[in-house]
C-alpha cells in the first residue's frame, strides 16, 4: 500500500489518528499526504511530517523513530501496519480488526480498549497495555496482543475479553480489575497481580507474590491451555510441548470482589 | 442388466434412505482407552431412532485433535433438529462429561449450529467459565476430577439415514464373515457410520405389525425360518441374512460406504446382496446398488 518515512523527530508529540488502512484505502499518495495530523497543538497534514511513497504493497509501512508518534492504527478495522522502529502512545487503541506489527518498543496504552485484531510488538510495551482508559468500564474486549519483551503497569487492566501474551516480565497490577479474557506471561509478574479481578485468567510460569485475597485451590491440568498453547505455537511462539501436558497451581481471586478470577502458575509435574 | 461380483449377484434395487439431522462430535481424553470409552458409552443404545431416539456410532480414531490428545470422532443422527439438540445434551452430559479426563469438541463446520456446551455449562452451578480461542468458545465446567472442557456450539447438517444392504448367504458363518468384512471396509469411509452392534443387524424390520401397539416387526420376508410359511423374498439355499444400515452426513458418504461394504462382502458362501426399501414412497433418498457400485473405481 504505502510507506511513510518520518522526516524529523520532534520533542512534541505527533498525533496521527489518520494512519490506518481504513483511512488510506483507495486514496492516492497526494490525498493521503493531506490527511490531518497534529504536532503539539499545531494542525498539519501527514505530508508535512512524512515522506510518503506508494509501493503497491497492501501494507502500510512506517519507518523512523516514531516514539513520539501517537495513535498509529487507532480504531482501524482491517489491513496491516508494519512499523520499523519504536511507536508512540495509543498504538492500535480501540482497533477493531487488522494487524499491527512493531519492530521496536511502544509507548503506553498500546491496544487500549481494542475490540479485535492483532498487535505484535517485538520490543517492550509501556503501561496500560490492552487496558482501560481512566473512567472506562472495559479494557481490551477481544483481539490478541503479543509482546516479545516486557510490559508495564496495569497490563490488561479491566480487560473484558481477548488474549495478551508477554514473553518477558510484566510490571505491577497486571490484570487489575479484570473482567474476563486471558493474560499469559512467560516472565515474572510484578506486585498486586490481579488486584480486584472478578473473572478472567492470568497464566504465568513463575510464582508471583499474590495478594492475601487470592486463595490456593489445587494443582491440575487445565484443558483449555492445550488449545491456547496449540494456537500460540501455530503463530510461531516458543511454546514448549510439555506445557500443554503440565500441571498448574490454581489460585482463585480476587475475593475482595467476586473471586471468580484465577491465576494459574506452571507447576511442571508437581502434584 | 445383472451385476455379479465374485460370483455374488447384486440385485438391481435400491436402499430407501431418509432425511435426518447429523453432527460430528470429537472426544479427546488422556489416552486412547478413555477416549474410546467415552465414545462407546455415548454411542451405546443408539442403533435405531425407532427405539433409541437417535442413531450414533464411532466414525474413526483421530491422530490430530483440537487439544493434541488421543481422540475419537462420533457421528450422531436424529429425525429432527430439535431432537439433535436434546440427544447431544443428554449423551454428552451423561456419557462424555462423566467419563474421566475427556474433553468434547465440535467436529463439523457448518453455518447451522446448536448450542450444546453453552447449555451444559449450567452444570457448573455458576462456577463455569468460558474461553474464546481462535474464534471458538469453550466452556470450562468444574468437576470433581478437575475440569470438563466442551465447545460452545456444534455444527449440524441435513444428513441421510437408513442406507442399507442385505447380505444373503449359504449359512450364518459365511454371512457373518462377509458382514464383518463389509463393516471393516466401511469404517474407512469418512462421514458415515453403521449404528447397529458391530455395524450389523440380524433383526431387520418391516413397518407395522399385526399388533396395534407395535410400529415395526420382524422382516418376515427375509427370515429363513419362515420361507415356507410367508411370501418370502428368499430363494432356496439362502439360509441366513444380515443387514448393514448406514447413516451419513451426506448422500455421497452413504453411497461410498455402500460401495465399499458390498464389494468387501462378495466372498464365497454369499449368494446375493439386495437392499431394503418401501417402494420408494417414504424416503427422500434412493441409493441404487448398481449405480453406487458403478460410480466408484473399477471393480
Amino acid at each position: 500500500m504505502t510507506t511513510l518515512h518520518l522526516k524529523f523527530r520532534s520533542n512534541f508529540p505527533l498525533d496521527t489518528e489518520s494512519i490506518t488502512p481504513d483511512q488510506f484505502k483507495d486514496k492516492p499518495v497526494s490525498e493521503i499526504a493531506r490527511l490531518p495530523a497534529l504536532l503539539g497543538n499545531q494542525a498539519g497534514a501527514l505530508g508535512d511530517f512524512f515522506t510518503i511513497m506508494d509501493d503497491s504493497s497492501p501494507v502500510i509501512t512506517l519507518e523512523g523513530d516514531l516514539g513520539r508518534v501517537k495513535h498509529i492504527g487507532a480504531g482501524m478495522t482491517e489491513g496491516k501496519i508494519v512499523i520499523h522502529g519504536n511507536a508512540g502512545m495509543h498504538l492500535g487503541a480501540g482497533m477493531r480488526g487488522g494487524e499491527i506489527t512493531v519492530h521496536g518498543d511502544t509507548g503506553d496504552w498500546a491496544g487500549a480498549e481494542m475490540t479485535g485484531g492483532k498487535i505484535h510488538i517485538t520490543g517492550n510495551a509501556g503501561h496500560g497495555l490492552g487496558g482501560a482508559y481512566r473512567g472506562s468500564r472495559h479494557g481490551m474486549n477481544r483481539g490478541l496482543i503479543l509482546v516479545e519483551g516486557n510490559a508495564g503497569n496495569e497490563t490488561g487492566a479491566l480487560m473484558r475479553r481477548g488474549l495478551i501474551v508477554v514473553l518477558g516480565n510484566v510490571a505491577d497490577f497486571a490484570g487489575a480489575f479484570m473482567l474476563a479474557g486471558t493474560i499469559l506471561v512467560f516472565g515474572k509478574l510484578g506486585a498486586r497481580t490481579g488486584a480486584g479481578m472478578k473473572y478472567g485468567t492470568i497464566v504465568t510460569f513463575h510464582q508471583p507474590e499474590l495478594l492475601a485475597t487470592f486463595h490456593y485451590d489445587c494443582v491440575y491440568r487445565p484443558g483449555f491451555l492445550s488449545l491456547l498453547f496449540k494456537s500460540l505455537r501455530s503463530q510461531g511462539l516458543p511454546v514448549e510441548a510439555g506445557w500443554a501436558a503440565g500441571s498448574f497451581r490454581r489460585y482463585s481471586g480476587d475475593f475482595n470482589t467476586l473471586g471468580k478470577g484465577e491465576v494459574l502458575v506452571y507447576a511442571q509435574d508437581e502434584r | 442388466m445383472g451385476l455379479i461380483i465374485n460370483g455374488v449377484e447384486i440385485e438391481d434395487t435400491f436402499a430407501e434412505a431418509f432425511k435426518m439431522w447429523g453432527t460430528r462430535v470429537i472426544i479427546t481424553a488422556k489416552n486412547r482407552k478413555w477416549a474410546l470409552q467415552a465414545a462407546v458409552t455415548m454411542t451405546g443404545f443408539a442403533t435405531s431412532v425407532i427405539g433409541c431416539k437417535c442413531e450414533a456410532g464411532i466414525e474413526s480414531e483421530l491422530a490430530d485433535t483440537p487439544d493434541g490428545r488421543p481422540g475419537v470422532s462420533v457421528l450422531l443422527f436424529t429425525p429432527s433438529r430439535d431432537d439433535l439438540s436434546k440427544r447431544l445434551i443428554e449423551r454428552i452430559g451423561q456419557c462424555v462429561m462423566t467419563c474421566p479426563t475427556t474433553a468434547c469438541f465440535n467436529g463439523l463446520k457448518s453455518n447451522e449450529q446448536l448450542k450444546i456446551g453453552g447449555q451444559l455449562r449450567y452444570f457448573g452451578d455458576g462456577y463455569q467459565g468460558s474461553k474464546l480461542i481462535g474464534g471458538r468458545r469453550f466452556w470450562r465446567i468444574p468437576v470433581m476430577e478437575g475440569e470438563f472442557l466442551i465447545e460452545d456450539k456444534f455444527g449440524i447438517q441435513s444428513s441421510v439415514g437408513g442406507g442399507n444392504f442385505l447380505i444373503l448367504g449359504n449359512d450364518l458363518d459365511a454371512t457373518l464373515e462377509a458382514s464383518e468384512r463389509a463393516v471393516e471396509a466401511m469404517k474407512k469411509v469418512s462421514g458415515a457410520i453403521m449404528p447397529f452392534p458391530g455395524g450389523i443387524v440380524r433383526s431387520g424390520s418391516k413397518v407395522k405389525s399385526r399388533y396395534k401397539f407395535l410400529i415395526a416387526s420382524t422382516n418376515d420376508a427375509y427370515c429363513p425360518t419362515l420361507r415356507g410359511a410367508v411370501d418370502s423374498a428368499l430363494a432356496e439355499g439362502e439360509n441366513s441374512v444380515l443387514e448393514i444400515v448406514i447413516d451419513g452426513l451426506d448422500e455421497e458418504s452413504v453411497v461410498k460406504s455402500t460401495r465399499a461394504g458390498i464389494r468387501a462382502a462378495c466372498i464365497p458362501g454369499i449368494r446375493r446382496i439386495t437392499a431394503g426399501n418401501y417402494g420408494g414412497n417414504l424416503g427422500q433418498f434412493k441409493i441404487h446398488l448398481h449405480q453406487a457400485l458403478r460410480e466408484g473405481p473399477a471393480l
